[in-house]
């Protein structure tokens, strides 16, 4: 029987970038950053109330995940804003909303009373679009 | 005019700031009170609204961060008193409690089970790796003790 989701991934152009957008300006945590040998690194943040749930900031690059053609249209179709990932859950959305307005961060729509919450949506530094919600 | 686009929308702008100020400034002996005159509120206001949106007192977050900052800092060598310091506590006494009271550790234990981590990702970094990532991204033959598996099944079809 499945218990929970440990490990969930976002895939991402680059992960220097990735670290200071979900770290730096989302406020999650490094749950695992190690070097895997030249060019290679396994990084995983947590939200910062959810510790047990790892979101692995992978890579798209050329190697034995991705073929070089492979890599190329993954890296386009995520540029583009096709993928979207998931949704945060917040106490406070418009707060939320204003802080990460402040800090730069690009809303493709801004809080909406929805019948089932208050709910926005913004992208990450790659284009990965995310929901924000406020249940109600 | 501009319309709003959500109700009070001044209101959340004048507390978002002040707890951006605390994100900016922890490391500095911040007065509250300062900052509530700042975003042009009474006190008590101020208080009831910030912790209305972030669940915790200005106080309260502003002890939040610095334990946060602090257990970053303690993820390498460092000495207990310099991270007091860094992050804003004036005394090691009151930061070693306030850290244990939040971590159930001390700052100096706190340290040590991280280098302890740390040096364990840096030996043996697929412990800490689900195996199937670690075999699609071919890490596996190069970090196994036990020399180069077989080829991996993840490897796109051709």
């Amino acid at each position: 029987m499945i218990g929970k989701l440990s490990h969930v991934s976002i895939f991402v152009l680059d992960q220097d970038s990735a670290y200071d957008f979900y770290v730096n300006t989302l406020g999650f945590k490094v749950h695992t950053d190690a070097a895997m040998g030249p060019g290679a690194r396994w990084l995983t943040v947590t939200p910062p109330e959810q510790p047990d749930l790892e979101i692995t900031l992978m890579a798209i690059s050329e190697g034995m995940m991705f073929k070089k053609e492979s890599a190329e249209v993954m890296r386009d179709l995520v540029k583009k804003g096709t993928f979207g990932f998931g949704v945060f859950e917040c106490n406070d959305i418009y707060a939320t909303y204003e802080e990460l307005k402040a800090k730069g961060v690009e809303f493709i729509k801004p809080p909406k009373e929805e019948f089932y919450g208050i709910e926005a949506l913004f992208k990450d530094d790659s284009g990965n679009w995310f929901s924000l919600g406020q249940k109600k | 005019m501009e319309q709003e686009p959500y109700p009070k929308v001044y209101l959340y702008r004048r507390i978002v700031q002040a707890k951006l100020f605390i994100d900016q400034h922890y490391a500095k002996n911040i007065d509250l009170d300062n900052i509530a005159d700042e975003a042009y509120f009474s006190k008590f206001h101020f208080i009831r609204l910030f912790k209305k949106a972030y669940g915790k007192t200005p106080h309260q977050y502003l002890t939040y961060v610095r334990i946060e900052q602090a257990k970053i800092l303690l993820k390498r060598p460092i000495q207990v008193s310099e991270v007091c310091f860094a992050v804003g506590f004036s005394s090691i006494s009151s930061f070693t409690g306030l850290f244990k009271k939040v971590t159930g550790i001390t700052p100096s234990a706190y340290m040590i089970q991280q280098e302890k981590i740390r040096l364990e990702i840096k030996k043996a970094p697929l412990t800490y790796i689900p195996g199937c990532f670690a075999e699609m991204k071919g890490w596996t033959p190069l970090y196994n003790k036990t020399g180069p598996e077989e080829k991996s099944n993840f490897q796109e079809v051709e």
